[in-house]
């Protein structure tokens, strides 16, 4: 075994807001019944974590759980323990229908935060980004420019964005072109 | 001649000059200016030249109407033509060239038209370049394409400098318009607690009531702009916007705003355009009035000016176009202009009222020694490159019995046009008011959104209401409605009290004067950037051109970049009465977004260079370009077509990889295979609807290869199965397939299929894999260590999980090539460290990565097909003999029905079959096989195509496939492949497969 190296080894860039690559999250991919009370178990013994509403993130560091559709769910895991946490869950959700799949190194994290993140992921997602829409424990599922990503909030100012490993590289670059200097739009 | 008065200018800073060129002459300006303003303050009276008839043309307006002072902005890298100096901020170092005209402004070769314009009426292109045919393409496009265009484009070799970007904003009522009705609107909208956003396309905010006067309760106008703009930047809820367009309005309360941060700071930092794509829930359209020139005879000579443009002129930079100036007008508005000019020193000469009376202001005129002859007109305006002399008659005649008078300028109005453009896009009516001649927004008939009820609202003069009393009425009542229509509660409340000189009622005046004989008409423009005159629209309505749409068309009114702003009520005004009908009845053409131009950056945002698409790159991507790839876009991944190394031609490395993976072991990064994880109880059954064969069956452990077709019996996708586990199964599909196949399976899943108990994830990326193949494959793996990969341990078409060189992974006994080989699986992250232990451990055995060409002419050796090669759409299984794969046990699947149909059963379909050609060489990709006779249309008839061709460096000869009517029924014919080349070239019909018949090497 060697050592993983997530999509773009923590490059960073710093503009109007600062952009840089988490590395390797641990990520589970769980579909199933989220009002089933096994499911619900499940994703509390694996994050600690109540289920999320529509569109809501409970996610604290490295762990936590993402409402992504009626029927799915972002589990957050820290990398290391990402086979063992699956196979507890597997384990658990063994009586019900559902899948639990490893998705960690299909994905790429993104860190964007400083006083002007907030506009810097509105010039790239169709989503209203305004303080009194888009909060810390919110999570979109949408896009960046031309490819699929999701993102939510940590604290005020500070988002991480998820999308596919092999778009990492333009993501960031998308990125860097919506933080470039000078590009503040003032209304965030 | 235009010149800069001493006073006056409330947008200029005289304490800040600016230098600027105008066709490489050196001139001055002030901060504030626009380029219109500098021209004229320099007494640059032409500007550039008519699109037709190359006649001189000067500023007409003074805002974004601006149809004739268009030019080339800027030099290299940031040069754009057809830039409206009437919305261009002056700025130092500016450099603008007029356009149009060879070989300079003063001097044009093609004003030659304008002499021969009775000879170049409307239709004339569509009558005259008709016949001979021939003539069309070799004679007629090469002239029109010489003389077509406005502007230049730029230089093909430059590029951008600058960037541009989008921004989403929702807010509850968006106002488009800064000038007194949009600040009052916003500000009653934003009092209820809606979120509110203000934009106005200039740099100020007001629009042009400071200009035209009056008081707002009691105070200057100024005074009521600043205040409010204050109180609104004040409050939280709104945001304001400056140099900001509405752009065009959309279903579902959709708007765009194009944002021109920095054309008035070229090179500064961060983006040149910023486009707003904004959704509210109202939008306020209070985009003001546009006033309308007067049509008579050399009414586009330079110096002939709409008249509140020179008011503007005057009061906002301070500048006259001319010193003795003639003001014609059918209205009292105009008034204020010959005051204005009049109180700022300059002479004004006559006002020719085309009515017999006016109001209140004509008095004031006269109390400043103005002469106002009602009842009077222009019969022409003579002068060639500025206006030199007037000849005046009665409005009421043909033009005769005229006096001259010697002036510099003329001022005209023929009254005014609400912007009802943002109002028009999404489907709001209009009406036709009779008192101010113009069409003015309908209010029971707005465009309406998802709920049935209407988004949009508009105000001031844009919604008819032309004195400032009733606009700001008119405005206070358009904010609370957009506010309550977004579900606030508005206070009414008392709207402001706007007061000003009362006007006379104008009167619609089409013609000036009202008989005017024919060669009159023919000078009276009514486009003047398309050179459409009176006497166009007359012809084309005697022609029978009885729809203003066609009639655009035909003349091309209202097609210039100014889309008709001033010739557009004129125009169908006088085609209405030509056809003797009412002008409502006539109607408008269509409004259509953007509102003026807007730049290709700003579409584009931040979709260029290297952000302009997605390219998704595997795990190993950069070590493929450091190691020579020649990339090959494969939907948005790339690919190495073939790892070309230093004195190599791409065919040589081909060929290179082609011999060594055959001969020794090649590595192929399969990692944009797609992997769909299908799980659940009803797997087996979903697996079964979705392939056409039967993967219910397949044994835990095992791989099986499957087709999957559409419902109308088309092969979409082709991969290997594998079974997981009890109620797992792993789906590779085709590289382009992995999103839509997905996508393909959920649809089933939730819409047909709901209740069946399946789940899919896509973990196509999750992945690396990598194809091990050739003679050495396993005794890579074994050196590596690890899992047992021995035939007996791994045998063809099974997988199994375990450790290959301490790396966890799941090891395929999958071919696509007919040799030995396995598909490796590891996790993504860990990709490039197990690719590289496999070019380590494989030195020893010659190993090499290869591309996907090597990897298209094994497969094709092998007769393997290729979605997107053998198949386009219109293909079916049966069509490529892969009756094999397709289950005849099963009920049911997608396509089975369809392929029953007698179309697909037809004999006649063409088969897939190998083909050889006789001497050797390769067949042209795509190239037809002719047969016997001709079709309906006197073309050859064709009995089939080649879908893959390669020379195959293994057999030394060139291989394909191609699909052949009755193809499998006659092997060993000849048959004949013309080329574009002119060859013709000579093919066998063969087993498609050429390599390894019995697949003797793939199961060792």
């Amino acid at each position: 075994m060697s050592e993983p190296i997530s999509a773009l080894n923590h490059a960073s860039y710093d503009g109007i807001a600062r952009i840089e690559e988490c590395g390797l999250q641990g990520m589970i991919t769980l579909r199933g019944d989220l009002s089933g009370k096994v499911v619900i178990k499940a994703v509390k013994d694996a994050t600690g974590q109540k289920m999320p509403g529509q569109r809501e993130a409970h996610v604290d560091g490295e762990t936590g759980v993402c409402w992504m559709s009626p029927d799915e769910l972002l589990v957050l895991v820290p990398y290391a323990e990402v086979e063992a946490k699956l196979a507890a869950m597997k384990d658990a959700l063994g009586g019900v229908h559902a899948l639990a799949v490893n998705v960690s190194d299909a994905r790429a994290v993104f860190r964007v935060s400083g006083a002007s993140a907030r506009e810097v992921l509105a010039k790239v997602a169709p989503v209203d980004l305004s303080r009194d829409a888009f909060q810390p424990g919110q999570i979109r599922r949408s896009r960046l420019a031309q490819v699929a990503g999701a993102f939510w909030m940590d604290g005020e100012d500070d988002f991480r964005v998820v999308c596919f490993r092999s778009a990492a590289d333009y993501v960031f670059k998308l990125l860097k072109v919506a933080a470039q200097p000078g590009s503040e739009v003032g209304v965030y | 001649m235009s010149t800069r008065l001493a006073n006056q200018g409330r947008l200029i800073d005289r304490s800040k000059q600016v230098t600027f060129t105008f066709n490489g002459k050196t001139m001055q300006g002030y901060e504030g200016d626009t380029l219109a303003s500098a021209l004229l303050a320099n007494d640059q009276m032409m500007v550039g030249r008519s699109f037709k008839y190359h006649r001189p043309r000067g500023i007409v307006a003074s805002g974004a109407e601006e149809p004739n002072a268009l030019v080339g902005l800027g030099e290299g890298s940031r040069f754009e033509p057809n830039q409206r100096t009437t919305t261009t901020e002056l700025f130092d170092g500016l450099k603008a060239e007029s356009q149009n005209h060879w070989p300079s402004l003063e001097h044009d070769i093609g004003v030659v038209n304008n002499y021969v314009a009775r000879f170049l009426p409307s239709g004339f292109y569509y009558k005259t370049f008709i016949h001979p045919k021939p003539f069309w393409k070799h004679v007629y496009e090469p002239i029109i394409r010489q003389s077509a265009g406005l502007g230049k484009a730029p230089d093909k070799e430059t590029r951008d400098a600058d960037t541009y970007e989008h921004f989403y904003a929702f807010v509850d009522v968006l106002v488009i318009g800064g000038g007194v009705a949009g600040l009052q609107a916003a500000k009653v909208a934003a009092k209820s607690g809606a979120k509110v956003m203000l934009i106005e396309q200039t740099a100020h905010w007001g629009g042009r009531a400071p200009v035209d006067g009056g008081t707002i309760d009691g105070e200057p106008v100024d005074k009521f702009v600043e205040q409010t703009v204050s109180e609104l930047e004040a409050m939280d809820n709104v945001t304001l916007r400056l140099r900001c367009m509405g752009a065009g309005v959309y279903d579902h309360g959709y708007a765009l705003g194009y944002e021109r941060i920095s054309d008035h700071t070229p090179g500064a930092q961060g983006p040149r355009h910023r486009l707003w794509r904004i959704r509210a829930k109202q939008i306020v359209t209070a985009t003001g009035a546009i006033e309308r020139p007067l049509s008579f005879a050399g009414n586009d000579v330079p110096g002939v000016m709409l008249a509140s443009a020179m008011r503007d002129y005057v009061v906002n930079w301070g500048v006259t176009p001319g010193e003795r100036v003639i003001v014609a007008t059918n209205n009292d508005d105009a008034y204020r202009t010959a005051i204005t000019l009049k109180k700022a020193g300059v002479d004004v000469l006559r006002i020719l009222d085309a009515r017999d009376s006016a109001g209140p202001l004509a008095d004031e005129a006269r109390g400043l020694g103005i002469r106002v002859d009602p009842g009077k007109a222009i019969a022409k305006v003579k002068g060639g490159k500025r206006v030199k002399k007037v000849a005046i008659c009665n409005q009421n005649g043909i033009g005769g019995a005229r006096e001259e008078v010697e002036c510099d300028a003329v001022a005209m109005s023929g009254g005014w046009s609400p912007v009802v453009h943002l109002w028009s896009h999404c489907g709001g009516k209009l009406i036709w008011d009779e008192a101010n001649a113009h069409f003015r927004p309908d209010p029971d008939r707005p465009p309406l959104g998802a709920n049935g009820e209407g988004f949009v609202v508009a105000a001031g003069s844009a919604n008819g209401p032309l004195s400032l009393g009733d606009v700001l009425t008119d405005a206070q009542a358009a904010g609370a409605a957009a506010a309550k229509g977004a579900g606030f509660k508005a206070k009414a409340g008392k709207a402001p009290v706007g007061e000003t000189t009362a006007e006379a009622p104008m009167e619609a005046v089409w013609l000036m004067p009202a008989n005017a004989e024919v060669q009159l008409r023919m000078k009276s423009w009514l486009d003047f950037q398309n050179d459409v005159k009176v006497s166009d629209v007359q012809l084309a309505a005697r022609e029978g051109y009885e729809s203003v749409e066609h009639t655009k068309r035909y003349t091309t009114l209202g097609m210039a970049t100014d889309q008709g702003k001033l010739s557009n009520i004129n125009g169908l005004a006088i085609l209405a009465d030509s056809l003797d009908a009412e002008i409502p009845k006539v109607g408008t053409t269509t409004f259509r977004p953007p509102y003026t131009p807007i730049s290709m950056g700003a579409i584009a945002g931040e979709a260029r260079g290297e952000v302009f698409q997605p390219i998704r790159r595997t795990p190993m991507h950069d070590w493929h370009d450091r190691s020579g790839a020649d990339w090959e876009p494969v939907g948005q991944w790339r690919r190495p077509y073939a790892y070309v190394r230093p004195g190599e031609t791409v065919h040589d490395a081909v060929n290179r990889e082609v011999k060594n993976t055959r001969e020794n072991l090649g590595l192929l990064d399969a990692s944009t295979l797609g992997k769909l994880i299908v799980k659940g109880p009803d797997a087996g059954k979903f697996l079964d609807m979705m392939y056409t064969n039967m993967m219910s069956t397949l044994k835990v452990g095992k791989c099986r290869y499957g087709l999957m077709c559409s419902e109308n019996g088309f092969l979409i996708d082709d991969g290997v199965v594998a079974r997981i586990d009890e109620d797992t199964w792993l789906c590779h599909t085709t590289t382009g397939g992995a999103e839509r196949i997905h996508a393909h399976m959920e649809e089933w899943l939730q819409t047909e299929w709901w209740d069946w108990k399946v789940y899919v994830a896509n973990v196509t990326e999750q992945y690396a894999q990598v194809a091990v193949v050739g003679p050495n494959a396993r005794k890579v793996l074994e050196k590596l260590g690890g899992m047992d990969v021995s035939r007996e341990a791994l045998p063809f078409m099974e997988w199994r999980d375990g450790q290959i060189g301490g790396f966890d992974c799941r090891a395929y006994r999958i071919s696509f090539s007919g040799e030995l080989s396995y598909e490796i699986a590891v996790p993504a992250s860990q990709g490039q460290a197990f690719w590289d232990a496999l070019m380590e451990a494989g030195k020893e055995f010659g190993v090499m990565p290869y591309g996907t060409e090597c990897l298209h002419i094994l497969r094709a050796e092998k007769g393997f097909i290729m979605i997107g090669d053998e198949t386009d759409g219109t293909v079916i299984p049966q069509d490529l003999g892969l009756h094999w794969a397709i289950s005849k046990k099963k009920e049911d699947f997608l396509g089975k029905r369809a392929q029953e149909r007698s179309h697909m059963t037809d004999p006649d379909r063409w088969k897939l079959v190998g083909l050889e050609t006789v001497d050797g060489s390769v067949l042209p990709d795509g190239a037809y096989a002719v047969g016997e006779g001709v079709n309906a249309n006197g073309q050859r008839n064709m009995i089939g195509r080649v879908t893959s061709t390669y020379y195959s460096a293994n057999l030394g000869r060139g291989i394909a496939m191609g699909l052949v009517k009755h193809g499998p029924d006659r092997m060993g014919e000849v048959i004949e492949f013309p080329g574009t080349d002119g060859k013709i070239y000579k093919a066998k019909i063969v087993d498609p497969v050429f390599y390894d018949k019995d697949g003797e090497k793939q199961n060792v």
